[in-house]
């Protein structure tokens, strides 16, 4: 019988614990290792990433600096222009005024106070019509647009991903009923729903805070998850269709893999870089659908920031009188910088998982 | 020869629903690629299974590992039925049969690392320890002829022959006793072929292996096989030893066949004598009603009473070679 003699695997003596010692001396380059060098040369790319990064991190350390409190009022009669940065550093003390905040920011915001004790930024960006600094809403509020973004995404990649990747390996039947569940899904109108549910929400406020702990913010995020794992299941589905009669998935099956194996160990794998490149253009549109809510009043409330709270906050100060251009400008512009940066990482980031621009720099 | 042989196909069919269909509906039209075949394999030997595109080699292949569930009919593994085998029953056979796959640039998961892929098989049967796994893969590597210290490289670090060898390691993991080889050298360069064949000789040798070698290639049937079983539009029309089949075919079919082959001397090329057969290949989807290669057969009128048209004829056994034809053994 084959295998069953020992003497048949017997080759030539080698000692093979040693070759496999040696054998960490030939590492072989993953093609996510190939795609994250072809990303660092794309130079668009790269800068992107590294935009996000800097915006990650001072959204992240957002109560750690050293600048006005987002809510601070000081009632003066008009908006206050942006100023030269170096003319004017430090004034005014620190009130650490915020809304309700987690144990981690106020641990933050206690450090800062222990590192800069009342010393902070001027009005850089400019103020607005209730005096409180611009800049420091900005930060503030990107901490809202990354939490939405981060939601969403989790969304996508733990439902989205796993639900596609099923239907598209099973096939037929199940296949059919998964994929109308999600087109029935697709075909509720979303807007309607958020105004629906909100509604309800601030109508019965009290009693469903107090008794089941869902305020506005809860529906918001929940909303957001319930639609954007859609679209990231459809895209699954489709790779997976056309991956899942390829030799290697056939091989998976001949060796007696489970349906669980060979999608989770086979499939995802393969179609992650399309996810990761659909993740990077689905975030930009996540983080207009919060600012759109927002702005129509029913997304992020005040005291609390977010980007589209700021857009309505400037839309209201622009008149023919006098244009408090600050206050539209700033927002604007780092919530454009933010999506442009997304989209142009995701376009780097598609070239560079693209299997076909493999070994080409 | 008296005991049961290793694998033993017997009337096997796989119908796909092809064409439109409605919401709910039935589709229309079976294309019946494997429109009952039959063949059998000795333990220890070679079976070429041959015929042109599209005759329905692959889907044998395939229902034989169990990727296509056979429509109906037999598939005997050392006596035991196949078909109808849940996933489950389907598992204590995998480590028996096993598959090598024709496209070496897609067998192979390209996230993996060829440890991955060597090691994959033990862990999902679940035999060794992970530490033997990795010892028992570098080991696969140097049976197949490849350095066993690029163990830790990517399919795509690979050539095409070096990335079919290790679709062979893979395939000899689980210390199987049938190979199936689905057009195992076809996408590779000549040169590569020759030393992927001679591997696999070694390899039969060597780990007591058995073969179902599917080609479209004659020479390397000629080389490799012990019998060959010819197909044609779905069906086997002639089994035989490897020497009967090419020096002294019996069936219409098996001989327009090798009168295709070229010969190399521009003489002999010149001399011999070539069936060139009239019309097309009919459509499986429409089989013809009688023997399926009746109306091109340049020999049907040999038989009386239209006979071919009407009746399908049966693999018969006769002198240890089989054979679906009325025509008379001497013709």
């Amino acid at each position: 019988m084959a295998g069953k003699n020992p003497k048949s695997w017997d080759l030539g003596g080698k000692n093979f614990e040693e070759l496999a010692s040696e054998a960490a001396k030939f590492k072989g380059e993953s093609l996510w290792q190939d795609a994250w060098r072809r990303l660092k040369a794309n130079r668009t790319a790269w800068w992107s990433l590294l935009f996000l990064g800097v915006f990650m991190t001072i959204a992240m350390i957002a109560p750690l600096m050293p600048i006005p409190s987002p809510v601070f009022l000081d009632l003066q009669l008009e908006p206050q222009p942006p100023i030269w940065p170096w003319t004017n550093f430090g004034t005014g003390g620190f009130e650490p005024q915020y809304w309700e905040l987690s144990a981690l920011d106020n641990f933050m915001v206690d450090t800062r106070v222990a590192i800069f004790g009342d010393w902070q930024t001027g009005p850089w960006l400019g103020t607005d019509g209730k005096g409180r600094d611009i800049l420091s809403r900005i930060i503030w509020g990107s901490r809202t647009s990354i939490l939405v973004s981060l939601a969403a995404a989790f969304c996508s990649l733990a439902i989205g991903v796993s639900y596609g990747a099923v239907a598209g390996y099973l096939g037929g039947r199940i296949d059919n009923l998964m994929m109308r569940v999600v087109d029935i899904l697709y075909s509720i109108p979303f807007i309607f729903l958020v105004i629906f549910l909100i509604t309800i929400v601030n109508e019965y406020r009290a009693e469903l805070e107090d008794n089941y702990g869902i305020d506005r913010e809860t529906v918001f995020y929940v909303v957001i998850g319930a639609v954007y794992w859609l679209t990231m299941a459809r895209v699954v589905r489709g790779q997976v269709l056309s991956l899942r009669n390829q030799e290697f998935i056939e091989a998976a099956r001949v060796l007696g893999a489970s349906t669980a194996r060979i999608v989770f160990v086979h499939l995802v794998p393969n179609v992650l870089s399309i996810v990761i490149v659909y993740l990077t253009l689905t975030i930009p549109a996540v983080m207009l659908f919060e600012a759109f809510l927002s702005f129509l009043g029913l997304g992020i409330e005040p005291p609390k920031v977010s980007w589209g709270i700021l857009a309505v906050d400037g839309s209201e100060m622009v008149n023919p009188v006098k244009l408090y251009w600050w206050l539209v400008l700033f927002p604007a512009g780092a919530m454009g910088t933010t999506l442009l940066a997304l989209n142009l990482l995701g376009d780097g980031l598609r070239d560079a998982l693209d299997p076909k621009m493999r070994g080409r720099d | 020869m008296s005991s049961a042989p290793l694998l033993d196909v017997r009337d096997l069919h796989k119908h796909f629903p092809v064409g439109e269909k409605g919401l709910f509906g039935a589709h229309k039209q079976l294309l019946k690629a494997v429109n009952g075949v039959s063949f059998s394999l000795e333990r220890g030997q070679c079976l070429g299974l041959v015929g042109e595109s599209g005759c329905g080699k692959s889907t044998v292949a395939r229902a034989v590992v169990g990727l296509h569930p056979a429509t109906s009919g037999s598939i005997r593994f050392d006596g035991n039925e196949l078909v109808g085998l849940s996933t489950r029953g389907w598992l204590p056979y995998r480590r028996k049969i096993q598959m090598i796959f024709q496209d070496p640039y897609a067998s192979l998961d390209p996230r993996q690392t060829v440890s991955s892929i060597l090691t994959e098989p033990s862990k999902i049967h679940g035999l060794s320890k992970p530490r033997e796994r990795k010892l028992h893969a570098m080991q696969l590597l140097e049976a197949v002829g490849l350095n066993p210290r690029h163990i830790n490289r990517y399919p795509h670090e690979f050539s095409g022959g070096q990335r079919q060898r290790i679709g062979i390691a893979r395939a000899l993991a689980l210390e199987p006793e049938l190979l199936i080889c689905d057009e195992p050298v076809s996408a590779l360069d000549v040169s590569i072929q020759a030393q992927i064949i001679n591997l696999m000789g070694e390899l039969k040798e060597r780990f007591n292996l058995s073969y179902l070698f599917i080609a479209h290639d004659l020479a390397v049937v000629r080389h490799i096989c012990d019998s060959v079983a010819v197909m044609y539009l779905g069906r086997v029309v002639e089994q035989a030893s490897r020497d009967e089949i090419f020096n002294d075919p019996r069936h219409p079919y098996t001989k327009s066949l090798l009168s295709a082959v070229p010969v190399p001397d521009p003489e002999l090329e010149r001399a011999r004598e070539r069936i060139v057969l009239e019309g097309d290949v009919p459509s499986p989807l429409d089989p013809p009603p009688g023997c399926s290669f009746a109306p091109r057969c340049p020999w049907r009128h040999e038989v009386p009473d239209d006979r071919c048209n009407r009746e399908i004829p049966e693999l018969v056994e006769r002198d240890g070679r089989k054979r679906s034809c009325f025509l008379p053994l001497a013709h």
